[in-house]
């Protein structure tokens, strides 16, 4: 059997490569999915430790957190489609008219 | 009434008001003013906030109220917020009723938006079970977007939306990682178990680990330094009145989901958390006075003192318990106070289309509003904490509690960042009041304050007037607020 422990690396390494991406990538499309990313990195981190208190706790907030990503994604799909019709590009160092 | 009905109660009727305004806004015929939607509105938040007034009642008679299998508790300290979100959302709903100068089709969407986020801060305040609040978190986030970028089709708009929600989901991931740490620590993701289980957790490296995910999460969420950089260029591009809603009420929730968090389900770690809390109040405080003072912008000036502002409200936190809620809860209300009113008087003056945006253009103001060049400088002064004002008070109560519990340099360190504020504050009321010049505000046509404004602008005046001036009935309500922990049962670990 895999120990938890394994899972638990996996979800911080995933985690911090949704950090990394979300840092480093300039598309706002490839940014927002380094956040999906991060939230899945979640997603298992939780699984694994309701495997391992043996409840289903854990797994049921897994749930909400798929079902808020999703009303997250719709908003957030609809704000890039306003930005690009105005802006027409995805970059984000183009996106640069709120400055002092 | 059932328990359950009872303790949802200001949410539901929020929530049914914001579902009929998002029904009748197709039926109405486009052209047609959105107005009696507004009204709706408002009679929704009047209602919420009577309902909360209730539960107030029926807590001081019964004790507190827990419901949903105790995850929603409502005790002095969430009817406080249910208060004081519900006052934020009224007075914002008044004072953008007349905020769309041509008749928008889809302005509706605007109340029933602000509604939606209200029941999402209400459900964080009210919450003791991490699920809730992260699921209020989201309500709430989620309606915010969505009004950052309400005035859409200009650039600036889309930008500032775009922002706030990259930027608010980063910061969720990370509040969404330490509650999944907390849980692996503790095995529970209620306030009460994870206090019991953090007595007896095995692994305190990662509970300290969470607490500082989920610092850096709600850090996000209530624009603390370092974690504050969406914050000038949201408010910048955000339609004012919505500034002026989520500069106060979203940080007011996820202040008392912090204190919850801190002071009633992590006490056992408090001497490393505090340790944070001082590091981010001393950033905010110095980065965002330091931040407003090269700003030409005025949204963006008052977007770098909220920041500061949140560095003088993480002061509170390092009093005692009772300290701390008691000075938290006052700063938050007299904040919501003045920093709601500041914004509702610049909607006031630049309108929908936003012309009046830098200091340069409000020189000489006071020449042609001399009404309302009064009431922004009494924010302002309110804002700077000069006695007779609500932020003075407010301060004084924060950094008081911070002294007795012996974090004296802090209070230094605040009290001079009060100084350097002056500056920043000072000049934009120098403007107002100094000679116009040639492409000033004084050659802009004057927008009429209609009367739902007015009686919105004199509120948030009498409350900031008040919370200075009577400040002891306000403190009597919130020295009673410290939340309890309801009974907990630690989990036993059941590991393979």
């Amino acid at each position: 059997m895999v120990p938890t422990s394994y899972y638990l690396i996996l979800g911080a390494v995933l985690f911090c490569i949704g950090i990394a991406s979300f840092l480093i990538r300039r598309n706002i499309i490839t940014i927002f999915m380094s956040i999906e990313l991060m939230l899945n990195a979640v997603n298992l981190t939780f699984v694994a430790f309701a495997h391992m208190w043996g409840q289903v706790a854990g797994q049921i907030f897994v749930f909400f957190v798929m079902v808020v990503a999703a009303a997250e994604a719709a908003v957030g799909l609809a704000i890039i489609i306003a930005l690009f019709r105005v802006r027409q590009t995805l970059n984000v160092d183009q996106v640069n008219l709120l400055k002092n | 009434m059932s328990t359950n009905l009872l303790a949802l109660l200001p949410e539901l009727v929020l929530t049914i008001t914001g579902v009929l305004v998002m029904v009748l806004e197709p039926v109405i015929p486009a052209g047609k003013s959105r107005k009696p939607l507004g009204w709706l509105a408002i009679l929704g938040s009047l209602l919420s906030g009577l309902a909360a007034f209730y539960q107030l009642q029926i807590v001081n008679a019964q004790g507190t109220l827990t419901a949903f299998y105790s995850t929603i508790q409502i005790d002095p300290f969430s009817i406080f917020f249910h208060l004081l979100i519900a006052a934020v959302v009224l007075v914002t709903l008044l004072g953008s009723l007349d905020y769309f100068e041509s008749p928008i089709t889809h302005a509706g969407e605007y109340f029933a938006l602000v509604l939606f986020g209200a029941v999402g801060m209400m459900f964080m305040t009210s919450s003791v079970e991490l699920l809730m609040v992260f699921i209020g978190l989201e309500i709430s986030s989620i309606s915010t977007y969505i009004l950052a970028g309400f005035r859409k089709g200009r650039a600036t708009a889309s930008e500032s939306s775009i922002k706030y929600f990259l930027l608010g989901s980063f910061a969720t991931a990370f509040f969404l990682y330490g509650v999944a740490l907390i849980y692996g620590a503790t095995g529970s993701t209620s306030i009460g178990p994870i206090a019991a289980g953090l007595a007896i957790t095995r692994t305190p490296t990662m509970a300290i680990l969470a607490v500082a995910m989920v610092l850096i999460g709600l850090g996000f969420k209530v624009s603390a330094a370092p974690f504050h950089v969406w914050t000038p260029d949201v408010y910048q591009g955000a339609p004012a009145p919505v500034v002026g809603l989520m500069s106060t009420a979203p940080k007011a929730a996820a202040f008392a989901v912090l204190l919850r968090f801190l002071f009633n389900g992590t006490p056992m770690l408090h001497g490393h958390w505090i340790l944070l809390i001082e590091i981010l109040a001393v950033a905010s405080m110095c980065l965002g006075n330091l931040g407003a003072l090269k700003q030409h912008d005025v949204k963006r000036l008052l977007a770098y003192s909220s920041i500061a502002h949140a560095g003088y409200l993480l002061v509170a936190f390092t009093g005692t318990h009772q300290n701390a809620v008691a000075g938290a809860c006052f700063y938050t209300a007299t904040y919501a106070a003045m920093n709601v009113g500041a914004f509702l008087v610049l909607s006031q003056l630049s309108g929908f289309s936003e012309r009046i945006r830098s200091i340069e253009d409000f020189t000489g103001l006071a020449l042609k509003r001399p009404g309302m060049s009064a009431l922004l400088g009494f924010f302002l002064l309110s804002l700077i904490g000069i006695p007779f004002t609500g932020g003075f008070f407010g301060k004084f109560y924060v950094f008081s509690g911070a002294l007795q519990n012996g974090h004296v340099w802090l209070g230094i360190v605040g009290l001079a960042n009060s100084g350097v504020a002056c500056f920043y504050y000072l000049r934009l009321l120098a403007a107002i009041y100094s000679r116009p010049t040639s492409d000033s505000v004084a050659y802009i046509p004057v927008r009429k304050v209609t009367a739902p404004a007015a009686v919105a602008l004199a509120a948030t005046a009498l409350a900031t007037l008040g919370l200075g001036i009577l400040p002891n009935k306000l403190v009597h309500l919130v020295e009673r607020a410290t939340p309890t922990t309801t009974a907990a049962v630690a989990v036993q670990p059941t590991q393979q």
